[in-house]
């Protein structure tokens, strides 16, 4: 039997979307001039980009001057923590953020105490969720920013954005100050989640192309009006001075497109998703004993299914799953650059090997009910074999 | 681009198997790790039962996420590994270095204690084809656990006189670190790489033996604070 071959590793990337590639395809070659150019060539491109604006802009229910186009979610969420402490520092050099966010929110905070800035990183409940009540608790008066992912890309669960957001904006009216600002990182959410900047509270958003069907290398911040950013770096004038360099225009019309599709279809594929997605780990649960869910079982995003298996180390899991055509991601140290386990699921105060153990399969567009059955078929032999080959460690009681 | 004999094919660039720390070189796993990772030897897939084996050895911990146990059974004659045995838990060449060091002890008539307790990480990596040189310290424990089976069959026989302890091992040359001077930090609270670099000067002119030292660290930090 030919073997098949199953994505489950949407949160690392998603196949562009056939329709956004053809709206790209004109700005590689007939439309491919420098919006910054004082001609017609380049006036059709600042047309294209001023039109992708709008349209983030409106999936974001924000104003098109609040969105900084960027080389994508890493960049926006180094702009957000960098170039907004940096410019705030006057008024104050305490920030906030979860022991849960991607690094790429993490690794700047903490490159942050270097230039003087007191940083509170703080601790999630044991599905990886932030409290807005410890958040509020931890706010002083010199506390100038506060950055909660919204979805985790690795163990899926979701934080309270819009009561954060709002317990923030009430504090700032007591207080009668500009601060904290809020920052929430939505790259993983594609519109499964409500994306509208306003309804949720919050004040800089920073959102990602490749995640959502849209291409890679671009994604936003987008800051509302007022909130005052530094740039990471200089050389032109672009995004109003706060992201010099050319736009890279093909790649925005792209991103402003998928982001577009993504909000609008949003809604009926996050109930399709939240079906399968509970249909695999219902059916993981009955075949393998000593499994865990990691994250929040129900608060979660629709497409996110993060196991650990007792006694299974991670990058074995997933060499014997590749061999079966079946493509996911773990936390496990073998994979990882750092050779560290995955500080999320150490966040969620589980011990190194349950990280090491962990499997992460997110599900997307081209997911279908087939795929997960020949999951749920595989998956439990997989897991016996290594299981067979591995010391027993006692350490059943992490699992269910 | 040159490379040891127990070292894998590697290439510029992120596009192997396994990636190196700075996301500049990876490697791929050579067909023979493949075949010892899917089709693993000698590994023990029942209980062992009474008189089955004489000793047994083990080496890592779960949360350094490898762990080797081994059991061998030693000709008390001619004092030949005869059966050797193993559960790991760990990665694909975790696995595949343990299966093949079961097979190089007991080839033939089996390898004497002595022959293999020379046996040497690089020497399992060679027959492997190479792994990649990140897996190096982490993975391939199972020349540790070799020789802490040894030795528990050298208790066992009231040869205790002939129990060999592991010695210190040097990490960096350049600084004259060992892994004993790392444990040394580690148990006086040097918990970081910074900390322990600013004590013992390790990697500072060689950052080509960081990885290893984090992975000591961690694991002396499970061993004494885990």
């Amino acid at each position: 039997m030919e073997k098949p071959s199953i994505y489950v590793d949407y949160a690392a990337s998603t196949p562009l979307d056939e329709r956004v590639l053809q709206t790209m395809k004109p700005y590689f070659t007939d439309n491919f001039g420098n919006s910054s150019s004082f001609h017609k060539i380049g006036m059709h491109a600042k047309e294209a980009l001023d039109s992708a604006r709008k349209s983030v802009a409106t999936s974001l229910g924000a104003r098109p001057q609040e969105i900084i186009f960027t080389s994508g979610g890493t960049e926006a969420d180094n702009l957000a923590i960098l170039g907004f402490a940096r410019k705030n520092k006057e008024a104050g050099n305490h920030i906030i953020v979860s022991a849960a966010e991607h690094k790429a929110i993490l690794e700047p905070a903490i490159a942050l105490k270097k230039e003087g800035f007191d940083v509170t990183i703080l601790e999630t409940d044991a599905f990886g969720m932030v409290s807005r009540e410890l958040v509020l608790a931890s706010m002083r008066p010199e506390t100038i920013l506060v950055s909660v992912i919204y979805g985790n890309n690795e163990v899926g669960t979701l934080n309270p954005i819009q009561k954060i957001g709002a317990g923030i904006r009430k504090y700032r009216e007591a207080q009668k100050s500009l601060y904290p600002v809020f920052h929430t990182d939505a790259c993983q959410i594609a519109g499964t989640e409500e994306m509208n900047v306003q309804k949720i509270n919050v004040d800089m958003m920073s959102v990602n192309g490749g995640k959502m069907s849209g291409p890679k290398g671009v994604g936003c911040l987008s800051a509302r009006q007022g909130v005052k950013i530094e740039p990471l770096q200089y050389g032109g004038g672009q995004e109003q001075g706060r992201r010099p360099g050319t736009e890279n225009v093909a790649a925005i019309v792209g991103f402003a497109e998928a982001l577009h599709y993504a909000v609008q279809e949003g809604a009926t594929e996050k109930q399709r998703l939240t079906d399968l997605r509970d249909y695999l780990v219902k059916g993981l649960k009955k075949s393998i004993p000593h499994i865990r869910l990691n994250g929040h079982p129900k608060e979660r995003l629709a497409n996110n299914v993060n196991l650990s298996f007792c006694d299974v180390e991670g990058e074995a899991l997933l060499l014997y799953l590749d061999a079966e055509g079946i493509f996911a991601s773990t936390g496990s140290a073998c994979t990882s650059a750092s050779l560290d386990p995955s500080h999320v699921i150490l966040a969620l105060g589980l011990p190194p090997e349950v990280a090491h153990s962990s499997l992460r399969m997110t599900l997307g567009r081209s997911t279908t009910k087939e795929d997960l059955d020949v999951i749920i078929s595989v998956l439990p032999q997989v897991v016996e074999k290594l299981r067979a080959m591995s010391p027993k460690s006692g350490n059943e009681r992490f699992y269910e | 681009m040159n490379k040891a004999p127990y070292e894998a094919q590697k290439i510029v660039g992120g596009g192997g198997d396994v990636v190196s720390q700075d996301g500049k070189t990876s490697w791929f796993y050579s067909e023979i790790v493949k075949d010892h990772f899917f089709h693993p030897r000698n590994f023990l897939d029942s209980e062992p039962k009474n008189g089955e084996f004489n000793a047994s050895g083990r080496a890592g911990s779960p949360a350094c996420g490898d762990e080797m146990r081994m059991w061998l059974f030693i000709d008390p004659e001619t004092e030949r590994i005869k059966t050797c045995r193993w559960r790991t838990f760990g990665c694909g060449s975790a696995i595949a270095a343990t299966s093949m060091a079961s097979v190089l002890v007991t080839e033939g008539d089996g390898m004497t204690l002595e022959e293999a307790r020379s046996l040497r990480p690089q020497d399992v990596m060679e027959h492997l084809g190479g792994l990649p040189a990140r897996k190096f310290h982490c993975s391939v424990l199972c020349d540790k656990a070799l020789r802490d089976a040894i030795n528990d069959y050298l208790f066992k026989s009231n040869q205790g006189s002939r129990v060999i302890l592991e010695a210190s091992r040097v990490i960096d040359y350049s600084a004259r670190v060992t892994d004993r001077d790392i444990e040394d930090a580690v148990k006086d609270g040097c918990l970081t790489l910074a900390q322990v670099v600013e004590r013992t000067k390790v990697g500072i002119g060689n950052k080509s033996v960081i990885p290893e030292v984090e992975s000591l660290i961690r694991f002396y930090k499970e061993k004494y604070f885990g």
